[in-house]
């Protein structure tokens, strides 16, 4: 079987703008996917759910909605923490006060609430623009932050400060509370990537996703094709924060059950998002997915690799892990701005020509 | 006063005939501060024609090219367009009239290829909105590829078929002019501002990039108005051309004329100014 | 206007004032590099944190990487009892002076004429890098730092106004005074000065005269290194040396956006806006919404005043060209 585009030929603007140009890679998708759906939930334990599953497929989501505003459109933001308690905080004032709404439900209001106090916050975005504007998010993640803290309200005034999701059910499948089956949540956060993933991916390839990519590449010569930048960032902000908060909202509600804002949604979460999405790609739907999946297994690698058999002491494995994000994150950007995607297109062209390379 | 003249053609240079004027620019004053950029200028572009703003360099060209399109807006004078008096507009706005431009210092989106550089163009006549993008599959996707193909038809117009789906950004500069002309074209413009399209080029480029704007001109009938300092190109092509220098305006004819011009001449071979 | 008559004003003033100084110091290593390289250093509260930390181990006698080594079966971890703080603050010196060196090597010259957006992301990454290896170095706990400045309540201050000042807070503020000073005095009056504000309007120009520009950058991460050595030591003295440390950068960045990324002067004066500020603000309106408003109060404030004025109070006005 060879990996060609030999006879692939492309007879309509259709088939030439395919997400998998290649019939193969189509093909292959889709078995993973199928895998993935039906295989994969029957060998599901709880430490594969919560350690590795829900933290990608959440954190897939935070970037995916990041790397839509960053990478897309050019706003660098580090306000994702924030954001995702947003949607934390939105969901869970939803499941507490609409018991008997869906859990799908839920967690697309919150999302829609995240929108709103994500275009509120891009604001500044129009009169200010680089790195002031990054700094500029940071009073997002401080405010909202200090906000669930003090504001007793958002946590229906319960004496820790900390906020538990209750059992909620999807379609009368139970996905949220102490009593799910790790096959339940598993699915119906991979629903969540899936369908968020292909929306992100229309929007990115149509009049949307070009008027983002024009505001970050020049942003006066986006104008003079009829870009209205006011629309075009706040759009941008919108959808992102709607991802970032369907994140959250998954991210408290499904993954982790209880929450507290200072810890759960510290300024590293921001960092952590915005460094998914420069290792793996900038302004790639695939690299925010492999930037996620890098950046939750490594913490899993380290931990079993260096600390369960090589017997590190768990600090050192803990800093040379910090050492390690940091030093890609400069290489990244030295090399490769687009990162790992960027290597893994160039192995596919390669393996297109192999083994004749020219 | 336009209504009594769109009814048939106006005027007529070396047996050319065009229809009534598009854009009329009159007594435009432009100040940055004190300096004074553009100073009392009026004069009209022709439906159909090309007209040509030369000048030497400082002469407020780039200036008068970003009034049109709105990147300035001239504290006196008024702007007629289509006939009508022209309110004050963002450039994103005007871009909907109908008004497209490339820049002296080529203003691509650098990190997408050809293809979607000039697909951006069809930006003000596509419609449909965020949800229906969102699902994509039927009204967005059909609403694409009608686009794609006016997009392809300027690709082949052209000739950069095969650099396609490369990123501008790795194009030579005389082709990235050229993905920029295609930017604007596929805008389908009434009227077409070209901001130095010759900057930059040699004499092979120069040529063809002359013939591309004929071409544009003469199959789609679309109304050009370009600036120049390179003389030679613009006596060429140009049906009507404006002199200006130093904010003023100095001449406003037809290139044979316009080099008979004694006021011209003193600007470009550079008779003191008292 | 009666809190004019509140004693407790005037104290929250001179303790807002006294801890903008030490943000504006802070603020100032982040201007320096600013101005000479056009990068905005995410990582300047690490650099603070790693020469705190170097500091404490040169005094402390701390061999490097002890714990690493301990690894691989070398169990050591001192090797006497460290340097008088003199030697070790010169020491300290030297190894920001290397750090700079590496930095300018490893990040910068690769990254030369990349957008100042794709600089600041590298920052952040440097900032990982600087805190690990700082932590591997030196280890991660918290250690107390003594340079022998006074410390405790000014009696002088108290018994006279009643005011309760941490003198370590003045000092600090003196230091802070002088550096700020010399480094005005520096930029202004030196040969080397005037090539860093060259490099700084226009790189290819300066290049073109003959600066490298490669020592310039060296040059302006040393000294900004140094600030952040100073701020280390103050803040290091005053709640010990710790990864929070690195904190005090989160501190600085509304100051600088407060006074314009390129102005010494916007600096200092932005750092005391938001020292004040914040105290005040804390002092007489957090009560009302629950206290702890200072980790936002500054970038709350920097945001809505840039609304109004995108460049800063003294930032240059950002001009585009069509």
């Amino acid at each position: 079987m060879f990996y060609r585009e030999a006879g692939d030929f492309k007879t309509s603007y259709k088939s030439d703008q395919e997400t998998f140009p290649l019939k193969l890679d189509k093909v292959l998708f889709w078995i993973a996917m199928a895998i993935a759906a039906f295989v994969v939930p029957f060998f599901l334990n709880e430490y594969w759910e919560k350690a590795i599953f829900l933290p990608f497929f959440i954190y897939a989501l935070a970037a995916i909605g990041l790397n839509i505003l960053t990478g897309y459109c050019g706003q660098v933001s580090l306000g994702t923490g924030g954001f995702m308690a947003v949607g934390a905080y939105a969901s869970f004032k939803l499941m507490t006060g609409f018991p008997a709404l869906d859990m799908f439900v839920v967690i697309m209001i919150a999302g829609l609430i995240t929108a709103g106090v994500g275009v509120l916050f891009g604001l500044p975005s129009l009169r200010i623009k680089g790195f002031y504007l990054a700094v500029a998010t940071l009073a997002s993640q401080f405010f909202l932050v200090w906000l669930f803290n003090k504001w007793e309200w958002t946590y229906n005034y319960s004496a820790t400060g900390q906020i538990n999701s209750p059992q909620r059910d999807f379609l009368g499948i139970v996905v949220t509370g102490p009593y799910t089956k790790p096959w339940a949540t598993y699915l119906f956060c991979l629903g969540f990537l899936f369908l968020f993933a292909w929306i992100a991916r229309n929007l990115v390839r149509g009049r949307i996703g070009r008027s983002w990519m024009a505001i970050r590449d020049m942003d006066i010569a986006a104008e003079i094709i009829g870009v209205n930048p006011l629309m075009a960032k706040m759009s941008a902000f919108a959808i992102s924060s709607f991802f970032v908060g369907v994140a959250g909202a998954l991210y408290f509600a499904v993954w982790l059950g209880a929450a507290e804002p200072t810890e759960a949604f510290s300024i590293d979460q921001s960092f952590d998002v915005l460094f998914m999405i420069i290792i793996g790609g900038l302004g790639s739907i695939l690299g925010s997915l492999i930037g996620a999946a890098f950046i939750v297994l490594l913490p899993v690698l380290f931990k079993n690799v260096f600390v369960g058999i090589l017997g590190i002491p768990t600090d050192i494995a803990e800093f040379s892990q910090i050492i390690l994000v940091g030093a890609l994150i400069v290489f990244f950007l030295i090399k490769e701005p687009h990162g790992i995607v960027a290597y893994w297109r160039t192995l596919k062209g390669k393996l297109r020509l192999w083994p004749f390379p020219y | 006063m336009n209504e009594v003249n769109e009814t048939q053609p106006t005027e007529s240079v070396h047996g050319r005939t065009f229809g009534a004027p598009i854009m009329e620019m009159k007594n435009i004053t432009m100040r940055f501060g004190g300096v004074i950029a553009i100073q009392d200028i009026s004069f009209d572009i022709l439906e159909g024609e090309i007209r040509a703003i030369i000048g030497p360099n400082g002469a407020g060209k780039s200036s008068m090219l970003n009034v049109i399109n709105g990147f300035y807006h001239p504290q006196e004078g008024e702007i007629w367009f289509g006939g009508k008096k022209r309110s004050p507009m963002k450039p994103y706005q005007i871009a909907y009239q109908g008004i497209a431009r490339t820049f002296q210092n080529i203003a691509l989106f650098k990190g997408m290829s050809t293809l979607d550089n000039i697909m951006t163009g069809r930006f003000t006549h596509m419609k449909k909105g965020i949800v229906s993008q969102a699902i994509w599959k039927g009204a967005a996707e059909k609403e694409e590829y009608e686009n794609r193909e006016i997009v392809e038809k300027v690709i082949d117009f052209l000739e950069i078929q095969s650099i396609r789906k490369t990123e501008v950004g790795k194009l030579p500069y005389g082709l990235q002019k050229r993905v920029e002309l295609g930017r604007a074209l596929a805008a389908e413009p009434k009227l077409l501002l070209l901001d130095e399209p010759m900057a930059g080029m040699n004499v092979e480029e120069k040529e063809d990039m002359s013939r591309f704007i004929l071409d544009v001109n003469d199959e789609f009938g679309t109304t050009v108005a370009l600036i120049e300092h390179d003389m030679g190109v613009v006596m060429d092509i140009a049906d009507r051309v404006v002199v200006m220098d130093y904010g003023k305006k100095i001449g406003d004819d037809t290139p044979e004329n316009i080099l008979k011009n004694q006021a011209v001449i003193d600007a470009y071979l550079g008779v003191a100014h008292e | 206007m009666f809190f004019l008559l509140d004693p407790f004003f005037y104290e929250i003033v001179i303790s807002g004032l006294l801890a903008g100084v030490m943000y504006a110091l802070v603020a100032l290593g982040f201007v320096l590099i600013f101005k000479a390289s056009g990068i905005f250093n995410f990582a300047q509260g690490v650099l603070a944190l790693f020469a705190a930390l170097t500091l404490v181990g040169f005094q402390t006698g701390q061999i490097p990487f002890a714990h690493l080594l301990s690894v691989f079966g070398f169990h050591v971890s001192h090797w006497g009892s460290g340097f008088p703080t003199i030697i070790a603050l010169l020491f300290s010196l030297l190894v920001m002076i290397g750090l700079a060196w590496l930095i300018v090597q490893i990040v910068l010259k690769p990254l030369v004429n990349q957008e100042g957006i794709i600089l600041f992301m590298a920052t952040i990454g440097l900032a990982y890098v600087l805190e690990g290896v700082g932590d591997l170095m030196w280890g991660a706990n918290v250690k107390e730092l003594n340079v022998g400045l006074p410390e405790g309540p000014s009696e002088f201050i108290l018994d006279t106004t009643d005011m309760f000042i941490d003198k370590l807070e003045i000092s600090a503020a003196v230091v802070a005074i002088i550096l700020v000073t010399v480094l005005t005095l520096f930029s202004a009056y030196t040969k080397m000065g005037r090539a860093l504000r060259a490099v700084a309007d226009d790189h290819q120009a300066a290049l073109s005269v003959g600066i490298s520009l490669e020592t310039i950058w060296w040059i302006v991460w040393s000294v900004s290194g140094i600030v952040a050595l100073v701020a280390g030591v103050m803040w290091g003295a005053k709640s010990g040396v710790q990864f929070s440390l690195s904190l005090i950068a989160l501190k600085a960045l509304p100051v600088l956006m407060l006074g314009g990324f390129t102005s010494i002067p916007g600096a200092i004066i932005g750092g005391l806006i938001i020292g004040l500020g914040e105290k005040l603000f804390e002092f007489y309106i957090g009560p009302m919404i629950g206290g702890a408003t200072e980790n936002w109060f500054a970038y709350m404030l920097a945001l809505i005043f840039l609304l109004f004025r995108p460049q800063g109070l003294f930032g240059e006005k950002i001009i585009e060209r069509v």
